[in-house]
């Protein structure tokens, strides 16, 4: 019976914890501005998913920590769904005007309460029913999410998959359409799965069950294609390597074909985030040392770019792309060392705040009137040239696209040969204790210092190949926030991996790129994000091995070799 | 260990320069400046008397980077979101109103006391909140992994209040009484200066009484001495570090009222670069203790406030006050490379580390 009460309370407790949630992304416009994104036609938009889904995780979240039978659990699950929809219905109250066709009661302290939300929220109804309909998507939210957790492991994670895939898709519609749907078969496809915004709602339904029918069938499957590579000779298996490799270098190659010009630019921008990201993941992932004011060295890339090759006054060499490449690379470099010199006996969050010092400094002075005479100040850079080989210029996203490829596949192959090398090595004995590593004999100075060089050689090639794609710079490109930027997605791909550096990269600069909504709550959803994924998943989504055990640490023990095991 | 000791040295011969540099430079700017002349005797004293006030008000969040610090030897990045979603909220929802029925000029003392409590409680429960949801479950973690949440959170507080109350400036309003000039001992200085920093001493002695004389600031001085022994004397150590926190956050809440007054308007970006300056002033006066915290506050208030005029126009530099915040961080950054026991501070950073 006490067992049933605290469970009752937890319900009761995620119910409030999720309303809260719920109302605060309305009070903060989330919910109003994301609501213009449609995901499955006029009937399920962005806003709507971003108002329920913390009602449904709600549930699913206290199901899980529920041992009762099915029906209490769902019963639970509609409790808790209810008791954020009387929080959401306050916040209706609150908003509604005292005086039909005024503006609502909260409106003249929040600018986000107002009747475009208050529509949202009631579905379009008017008032009573509205309230009630309110009421009952949020308790139906509540036991639905409740229920995922009572669902067969078998079927949940296919299911929860699915879900997303299509909540995706239709995210995206938009961008799908555009690039792909406007003649021949992708026409077709468009007419069937799409509506004129978002997913049609059959067209969802069966998106829906051909990726969970895929999956259904991938997970029968892998386990043999696992088993089947395991017993292949090690000759065969290098083979199946070398084989997917070039096949992801081939898809790469004549990817900006198929993604078309729009999608290529943002591609671009995650490229150039990959080159930073795999700079600052030497820094960071590697060598453990957190450096807040990394954007310095992308800035001073881009300036010494600028300078060198500005047709305008500004520019004092008129160089070429190429000739002035090396000299941005090295300029980053030699900033690296000269701002790493300094902190060379500083650790952990002082190095942070030292860093982060450093990035602010050479901002304000870029900015200042200073030194406007040479770099411009607010003005900026102009009339920087486009890089050339013979006639060729890279002017369009396709051309550049190739250039910060080859940049990126250096980048990725060097810090890939660096990470075992004795260099890599030195550098993550360093990351896990200073003290001893320097016993072992590791020259600390000038490990540390070869990590904030080369962290800073990427992000240099980074910032020169911006300046020359956008051809002409402001110190307002050069903020704080690139810093924040390159950090959350390392450590969302996880710190000290380089495909993590990927995919972090393109959540975090390519999703915000292709939905406008984000703009606005982009640095909102980083922080939050940050925080979920320390507290939930230290080691990043794409973790590598080594970090995984060391941010688990506490947590886990590390794993013994299995022969260890065997032997028990 | 011959190879160890000249690359050592080496390094000590690069800070030595940079630090001889430096100081080349202020005292050159400084000789240059005198000569020059370009500012009358009032001037300077207005930058001073300007750079006492802002100094009380990094002192005052200072403390809070201090107790903190103290305790978890974490850097509470998100501190200034503490000042400035205190303020932020006390001027949308109290200030403005109160404005409006008159009742701020009316009962200016009454009015301006509620708002202060309303800008401390509301930074005390963000505080509160921050620390159960981001730094509470990171307890044992590494020690990168708070300073990380702390940065999210800090992201995450300031575009909640910009999305909560839009990303403009609010003026806050002007209150009458607080209007003119006060003369004392022939000096004339603004009023609302003289009531920053009458309210920052008078908070900061409270404080400190609070940290050395009380129960609870025993309790808090015990658990910055050793979390776990003081858990075996029987102290509640979750508490007492949401009490650090809570109390930090009400010295922050508070100085984000002074801010206002002296500077008279609010904005969602307001508290990260008075919360770096902030965590400066600490450590320049030493991390862990409430006069260092005081002494380091109001240093770097005066320095910012003099120094451009007084170091960067002498070196011929050109619109030395766009240079102020350059001041405060290389003045941050010299202090944790050279002195990072501050003034009058022990060394934490290096033992703890």
């Amino acid at each position: 019976m006490a067992v049933q009460e605290t469970d009752w309370r937890s319900y009761l407790r995620v119910g409030m914890i999720a309303g809260l949630i719920a109302v605060s992304v309305s009070l903060i416009g989330m919910v109003e501005t994301f609501n213009g994104r449609a995901i499955i036609g006029e009937y399920l938009s962005l806003g709507n998913l971003l108002l329920y889904g913390a009602i449904f995780g709600g549930g699913f979240v206290a199901a899980r920590q529920h041992k009762g039978s099915t029906a209490s659990c769902l019963a639970g699950g509609l409790l808790l769904g209810a008791i954020s929809g009387v929080m959401l219905n306050l916040l209706v109250l609150a908003g509604t005007p005292r005086v039909a066709g005024g503006d609502p009661f909260l409106r003249q302290y929040l600018l986000n309460v107002n009747n475009n939300l208050l529509a949202i929220l009631l579905s379009g109804l008017p008032q009573p029913s509205g309230s009630l309909a309110l009421l009952g998507i949020s308790s139906l939210m509540g036991m639905l999410g409740a229920a995922i957790d009572r669902v067969t492991p078998r079927f949940r994670r296919p299911l929860l998959v699915s879900l997303g895939v299509v909540l995706l898709v239709g995210l995206l519609s938009e961008v799908v359409i555009l690039a792909w749907g406007v003649r021949g078969l992708g026409l077709l496809v468009r007419r069937l799965l799409f509506a004129r915004k978002g997913l049609s709602l059959p067209g969802a339904v069966v998106l829906f069950l051909i990726v969970f029918a895929l999956h259904l069938a991938w997970t029968a499957f892998s386990p043999k294609l696992k088993a089947w590579t395991a017993r292949a000779p090690e000759r065969r298996r290098k083979q199946l390597y070398r084989g997917k490799a070039a096949i992801g270098i081939i898809f790469l190659l004549f990817l900006p074909f198929f993604l078309r010009t729009y999608l290529t630019e943002v591609v671009d921008n995650v490229g150039l985030y990959v080159l930073m990201g795999l700079g600052l993941n030497i820094v960071v992932g590697y060598a453990g040392l957190l450096d807040l004011g990394y954007v310095a060295f992308f800035a001073i890339g881009a300036y010494t770019m600028g300078v060198l090759t500005s047709q305008a006054d500004l520019g004092i060499a008129q160089m070429s792309f190429w000739s002035a490449l090396p000299f941005s690379v090295m300029a980053a470099v030699l900033a690296g060392i000269i701002l790493g010199v300094p902190v060379l006996r500083m650790r952990g969050d002082y190095l942070a705040i030292v860093t982060l010092g450093f990035g602010e400094i050479i901002r304000i002075l870029v900015l200042s009137d200073a030194l406007a005479p040479f770099i411009g100040g607010a003005q900026g850079i102009l009339k920087i040239p486009k890089a050339q080989i013979g006639d060729f210029r890279f002017v369009t996203p396709e051309s550049l696209y190739y250039l910060i490829l080859i940049g990126c596949l250096i980048a990725v192959f060097l810090t890939w040969r660096l990470r075992d090398s004795r260099l890599g090595r030195q550098w993550m004995a360093m990351r896990e204790d200073e003290d001893v590593a320097e016993a072992m004999g590791i020259n600390l100075v000038s490990t540390k210092l070869l990590a904030f060089g080369i962290g800073a050689a990427f992000s240099g090639l980074s910032g020169a190949i911006f300046a020359t794609k956008l051809s002409s710079i402001f110190p307002h490109s050069f903020n704080l926030l690139i810093s924040i930027n390159v950090l959350c997605l390392i450590i969302v791909g996880g710190m000290g991996s380089i495909p993590g550096v990927v995919v972090g990269a393109l959540v975090l600069v390519g999703l915000p790129e292709l939905l406008r909504e984000f703009a606005e709550y982009r640095l909102l959803m980083y922080g939050a994000l940050l925080i979920v994924m320390m507290i939930a998943r230290p080691e990043g989504f794409w973790p590598s091995a080594v970090r995984r055990r060391e941010l688990r640490g506490d947590e886990e023990p590390i794993p013994e070799p299995s022969s260890a095991a065997a032997g028990d | 260990m011959r190879q160890r000791l000249e690359s050592i040295s080496f390094i000590d011969i690069i800070l030595w320069l940079f630090r001889t540099l430096i100081i080349v430079a202020v005292i050159w700017g400084t000789v240059a400046t005198i000569f020059n002349n370009p500012y009358s005797a009032e001037n300077w004293i207005d930058f001073l008397v300007f750079g006492i006030a802002q100094g009380s008000l990094y002192a005052l969040i200072a403390l809070g980077y201090m107790l903190v610090y103290g305790i978890l030897f974490m850097i509470n990045f998100a501190h200034g979101e503490f000042f400035m979603s205190g303020v932020f909220t006390a001027t949308v929802f109290v200030a403005d109103p109160l404005n409006q029925i008159g009742f701020l000029n009316a009962h200016p003392i009454l009015a301006l006391i509620i708002i202060t409590l309303v800008a401390m409680a509301v930074s005390m429960g963000i505080a509160l909140l921050t620390e159960r949801v981001a730094y509470r479950p990171l307890r044992r973690a590494p020690r990168l992994v708070p300073l990380i949440t702390a940065i999210g959170a800090s992201f995450f507080w300031q575009y909640f209040f910009r999305g909560l109350y839009g990303s403009g400036v609010h003026a806050f309003p002007t209150v009458d009484a607080l209007k003119g000039n006060l003369t004392i001992a022939g000096i004339e200085i603004l009023k609302t200066q003289v009531v920053v920093i009458v309210a920052s001493v008078l908070l900061l002695i409270a404080l400190y009484i609070f940290v050395m004389r009380t129960k609870t600031g025993k309790a808090i001085r015990a658990v910055a001495e050793d979390k776990d022994v003081a858990a075996l004397m029987g102290i509640d150590v979750d508490r007492t570090i949401a009490i650090t926190f809570a109390t930090g956050a009400a010295m922050a809440g508070a100085a984000g009222i002074l801010y206002a007054l002296l500077f008279r308007q609010v904005h969602f970006f307001m508290g990260f670069v008075p919360g770096i300056k902030a965590f400066t002033a600490a450590v320049l006066g030493g991390i862990g203790s409430v006069p260092g915290a005081a002494l380091g506050g109001l240093f770097l208030g005066v320095f910012e406030s003099v120094g451009p005029s007084l170091f960067l126009e002498g070196l011929g530099i050109t619109a030395s006050y766009q240079l102020k915040d350059v001041i405060a961080f290389t003045m941050l950054v010299l202090v944790l490379i050279f002195r990072p026991q501050g003034i009058i501070g022990e060394r934490l950073a290096e033992e703890k580390a």
